[in-house]
C-alpha cells in the first residue's frame, strides 16, 4: 500500500514539473487530451487520445456518474404495487435492482481506473517526446510506433489480449462477489423483488461467532483434514507405484504405466459416478460381499458419516496415485545414482535407501506440485460433489453434509440457497487459506530456498 | 539370485492386481454400455445380454438427449478453446519468463494470488455479466469463459521457458532479430512439448467440465455440451432407464481423449515435470 502511495505522489511531482516548464498547446493537453500529438503532427496517435477522453466523459455522464452512486445506495426504490391513477388499479412498479447496480458501479469504478492509466500513458508519452525534442531527435510517426510494438514494447502486444480477458472474466466477477460478502444478499434479500445493502462484516461474525459457526467449524475442520489426507496418500502410495514400476527386472514396465495412467483420461464425472454406482448399498461391490457372506447388511460406503469421509479418501487415491506415479517416475529417471551407490556399500538396506535417501530427493523435487495439489484438494469439488454431493446430510449443519467440503458447501449456498452473501465469505476464507498455506510452506520449503521461487 | 525370483514374481503379482483395480472401473463402463437387461443396479458385473441398442439410441436422436448435436457442439467449443487458449498461455508464460519490463513482477504476483480463489466463486458474477451482454446460453459464451481465464495458467510453461537457454536470444538479437522474430522464429520452435500439453489441456478442458456449462447454458438443451448433456441424463425421474445409454455416451467420449491422451503421454510428462522442477 506504502508503495502504490509512493508511486502516486511521485507521479504527481513529475506533472507539476512538466506543467511548470511547458506552456500553450502542451499545457493545454493537461485538459484537452492529445492536443500536444496533434500540434506535433501526430494525428493518429494524438485523435485516439482525444477520442478517449471524449468516450470517457460521455461515459460518465450517460451512465458512469449515477452508476457509482448506485454503488453506494444499492438501490432504495424497492419493487412493489403503486396505485395508478388513471387505471384505478394496482400496478407492479419495478423498483431498483441492487444487483445489477452493484455490478454497474464495480464496472463504472474499473472503466474510471483504465482512464487514469491512460491519462497517465498520455502523460507519458508528452514527457517522451519533449525529451526527445530537447536532444533534437525526430519524433516517431504512427508507424514507428506501431514497428516497436513488435521490438522493444513486445510484452504489450502480447500481454493486451490476455489480461483483458482475465481482467473482464476473473476480475471484475471477484471483486464483485468480494463486495457481496459485504452486504445483505441472501435468500431474504433477492433482487428484483428486494433490495440488499452494505452490512459491513456482519457476515463473517455470523460465520465465525454467530449461527453459521456451527457449520463453519465442522466443515473446515472436515476440509483441512481431507486436503492433508488426500495430498498424503496419493503422494506416498505414487512415489511407492512407481518405484515398484521402476523396479530392475520388471516387464512391460510401458503396459503397467499405461494402465494406470488410462485411468486419468476419463472424465471424472464419468469414473467417480460410476464408483458411487458401484458402492451403492444394491451395487456389485455390496452384492458380492455378501455372496460370499462377508457381510449381513450392505456396508454404508457413501451414506454413513465416517464410512463416506474413509470411501472419499480411499477413492481419491484412485485419481490422485496414477498422477503422482507420472511425476515421479520423469523425476526417478533423473535422480543421481552415486549417493544410493556410496549407501549400499555402507551396507544400507532397501528400505533405508528408500527412507533416507529417495523419498527425501523426490520430496524436493515435489514440493511446489505438492502444494499445488494441496491446495487443489482444499478446492476439489469434483470427488465430493460427484461421488456423496456432501451428503450424508446432517441436520446440525446449515445446508451441508457430513462430506461437504466449503467450496462445496460454497456450491450449494450460492446454487441451492441462494445464500449469496455467506458464499461469498467463505470463499474469500478459502483463499486465505489457500494463500497463506501456500506461502508458508513455499518459503519454508528447500526448493523455495535454492531457486529464486517466483523467478 | 533364489530371493530376487521371487521378489520378481511377487512384485509382478502385485501390480497386476493394482493394475486390475485400477482398470476394473473403466472395463464395467464398457460391460455397463452393452448390457441388455437390467437398470442402474445390477448385483453382477458380466452382462447376461448384449446390445447395441444403447448406442443406437444415442444416435437415432432424441429432442430430450441430442447426442449427436451435443457431440458437435463440445467439439467446436473444444477446437477453438483449444486455439485461443494455447496462444494466451503460450504468450503470457513467455513475456513473464523472457521479456523485463517495470510490471512484470507485479503482474505475476497478482495471477498468483488470482488462482487461489476458488472458482465457483466467480461463476454467478460471470453469469450476469454474460447476461448483460445477452451472451447466455451460446456456444460463443462459454469459449469466451473457458479461454479469458486460461492466460492465469502460464506456470507451468514459464518455467518450462525458463529452461531454454538466454544465449539463443541474444545471439539473434546480435543479428538485428526484433523480438516478435524471437519468439516467432526461435521459441515457438523450440517449444513443441509445451505447446502440445497445453493445447492438449485445454482440449479436453470442455469434454470435463459440468458446472460452468450448466450455468451458463441453463435448460437450453440444444446448446449442451456432451458433459452437462450425460449428466442431464442421470436426473432422479431418468437415471434407471437410461444408464446404459449414459454409460455407452461415456465410452464415446472416453475412448477419443483416451487414445489423444496416451498418444501425448509423453508431452504431458515433460509438460508437468518441467514446471514442477521448475516452480
Amino acid at each position: 500500500m506504502s508503495q502504490i502511495g509512493s508511486t502516486i505522489s511521485s507521479s504527481l511531482k513529475q506533472y507539476s514539473a512538466f506543467f511548470k516548464e511547458g506552456s500553450g498547446v502542451r499545457n493545454l493537453s493537461f485538459i484537452i487530451m492529445g492536443a500536444s500529438h496533434l500540434s506535433k503532427g501526430q494525428l493518429i496517435k494524438g485523435s485516439l487520445f482525444l477520442s478517449a477522453e471524449i468516450g470517457f466523459i460521455l461515459f460518465m455522464i450517460l451512465q458512469g456518474f449515477s452508476a457509482i452512486g448506485g454503488l453506494l445506495t444499492l438501490g432504495t426504490a424497492q419493487q412493489g404495487w403503486v396505485m395508478d391513477e388513471e387505471l384505478g388499479i394496482e400496478v407492479l412498479a419495478k423498483g431498483d435492482n441492487s444487483m445489477l447496480m452493484l455490478i454497474y458501479g464495480i464496472v463504472a469504478i474499473t472503466l474510471c481506473i483504465l482512464f487514469i492509466c491512460v491519462y497517465h500513458a498520455h502523460f507519458k508519452s508528452m514527457q517522451y517526446i519533449s525529451d526527445l525534442e530537447k536532444k533534437g531527435l525526430a519524433i516517431p510517426s504512427f508507424k514507428d510506433d506501431v514497428k516497436s510494438l513488435l521490438d522493444d514494447k513486445f510484452h504489450i502486444t502480447l500481454l493486451a489480449i490476455p489480461v483483458i480477458g482475465v481482467l473482464v472474466f476473473t476480475v471484475i466477477p471477484l471483486i464483485y462477489m468480494i463486495s457481496i460478502a459485504f452486504t445483505s444478499f441472501d435468500h431474504n434479500h433477492l433482487p428484483p423483488k428486494n433490495l440488499f445493502d452494505w452490512v459491513g462484516f456482519a457476515n463473517f461474525s455470523n460465520i465465525l461467532t454467530g449461527r453459521m459457526a456451527g457449520t463453519f467449524f465442522p466443515l473446515l475442520g472436515w476440509t483441512l483434514t481431507w486436503a492433508f489426507m488426500a495430498t498424503a496418500t496419493s503422494f506416498i502410495f505414487g512415489v511407492l507405484l512407481a518405484l515398484l514400476i521402476n523396479k530392475k527386472g520388471i516387464k512391460g514396465k510401458a503396459v503397467f504405466r499405461t494402465l494406470f495412467v488410462l485411468t486419468m483420461a476419463v472424465p471424472q464425472f464419468v469414473s467417480l459416478l460410476i464408483m458411487r454406482n458401484l458402492l451403492h448399498a444394491s451395487g456389485p461391490v455390496n452384492v458380492f460381499l455378501e455372496d460370499i457372506g462377508l457381510i449381513s447388511a450392505p456396508i454404508p460406503f457413501l451414506t454413513d458419516g465416517l464410512i463416506a469421509k474413509l470411501s472419499v479418501i480411499t477413492i481419491n487415491m484412485w485419481i490422485g496415485i496414477p498422477v503422482t506415479m507420472l511425476v515421479a517416475t520423469g523425476i526417478l529417471m533423473n535422480l543421481p545414482s552415486d549417493q544410493i551407490e556410496a549407501a549400499k556399500i555402507d551396507g544400507a538396506n532397501g528400505f533405508q535407501i528408500l527412507k533416507s535417501i529417495t523419498f527425501p530427493q523426490i520430496l524436493f523435487v515435489m514440493t511446489p506440485s505438492l502444494i499445488q495439489q494441496f491446495v487443489g484438494n482444499i478446492n476439489n469439488f469434483n470427488v465430493i460433489y460427484l461421488l456423496t454431493e456432501g451428503g450424508p446430510v446432517n441436520s446440525n449443519y446449515y445446508s451441508a453434509g457430513e462430506t461437504d467440503l466449503l467450496v462445496t458447501w460454497l456450491y450449494k449456498l450460492t446454487i441451492e440457497t441462494a445464500d449469496y452473501n455467506i458464499a461469498s465469505v467463505i470463499g474469500i476464507i478459502t483463499f486465505v487459506l489457500s494463500a497463506v498455506f501456500s506461502l508458508f510452506v513455499y518459503t519454508r520449503s528447500n526448493s523455495f530456498k535454492k531457486e529464486d521461487g517466483l523467478g | 539370485m533364489k530371493k530376487d525370483t521371487i521378489s520378481n514374481f511377487l512384485s509382478h503379482g502385485l501390480l497386476i492386481f493394482l493394475a486390475a483395480i485400477w482398470v476394473f472401473p473403466i472395463i464395467w463402463i464398457v460391460l455397463t454400455s452393452f448390457r441388455g437387461e437390467g437398470g442402474m443396479f445390477v448385483p453382477y458385473i458380466i452382462p447376461k445380454e448384449y446390445t447395441l441398442e444403447h448406442y443406437r439410441y444415442l444416435f437415432n436422436g432424441n429432442s430430450n438427449f441430442p447426442f449427436v448435436k451435443w457431440f458437435t457442439n463440445t467439439f467446436i467449443v473444444s477446437v477453438v478453446t483449444c486455439i485461443l487458449s494455447t496462444i494466451l498461455t503460450v504468450s503470457m508464460a513467455y513475456v513473464l519468463s523472457r521479456l523485463q519490463f517495470k510490471m512484470r513482477k507485479p503482474i505475476m504476483k497478482v495471477s498468483l494470488v488470482l488462482t487461489m480463489f476458488p472458482a465457483f466463486m466467480s461463476m454467478i458474477a460471470v453469469y450476469y455479466l454474460l447476461k448483460a451482454v445477452n451472451l447466455t446460453q451460446s456456444l460463443f459464451a462459454l469459449i469466451l469463459v473457458y479461454s479469458a481465464g486460461a492466460a492465469l495458467n502460464f506456470f507451468i510453461a514459464k518455467g518450462f521457458f525458463d529452461t531454454i537457454p538466454r544465449t539463443l536470444d541474444e545471439s539473434a538479437m546480435i543479428d538485428g532479430a526484433s523480438k516478435a522474430e524471437i519468439f516467432t522464429k526461435i521459441t515457438l520452435p523450440l517449444s513443441k512439448p509445451i505447446i502440445v500439453y497445453t493445447a492438449l489441456m485445454a482440449f479436453m478442458a470442455p469434454w470435463m467440465d459440468f458446472i460452468f456449462a450448466k450455468v451458463i447454458m441453463g435448460d437450453n438443451v440444444e446448446k449442451y455440451t456432451i458433459a452437462i448433456g450425460l449428466f442431464s441424463m442421470m436426473t432422479r425421474e431418468n437415471a434407471d432407464h437410461l444408464y446404459m445409454a449414459f454409460t455407452a455416451g461415456c465410452v464415446l467420449i472416453a475412448v477419443p481423449i483416451t487414445l489423444l491422451f496416451i498418444y501425448l503421454q509423453k508431452y504431458y510428462v515433460e509438460g508437468i515435470t518441467s514446471g514442477s522442477v521448475k516452480g
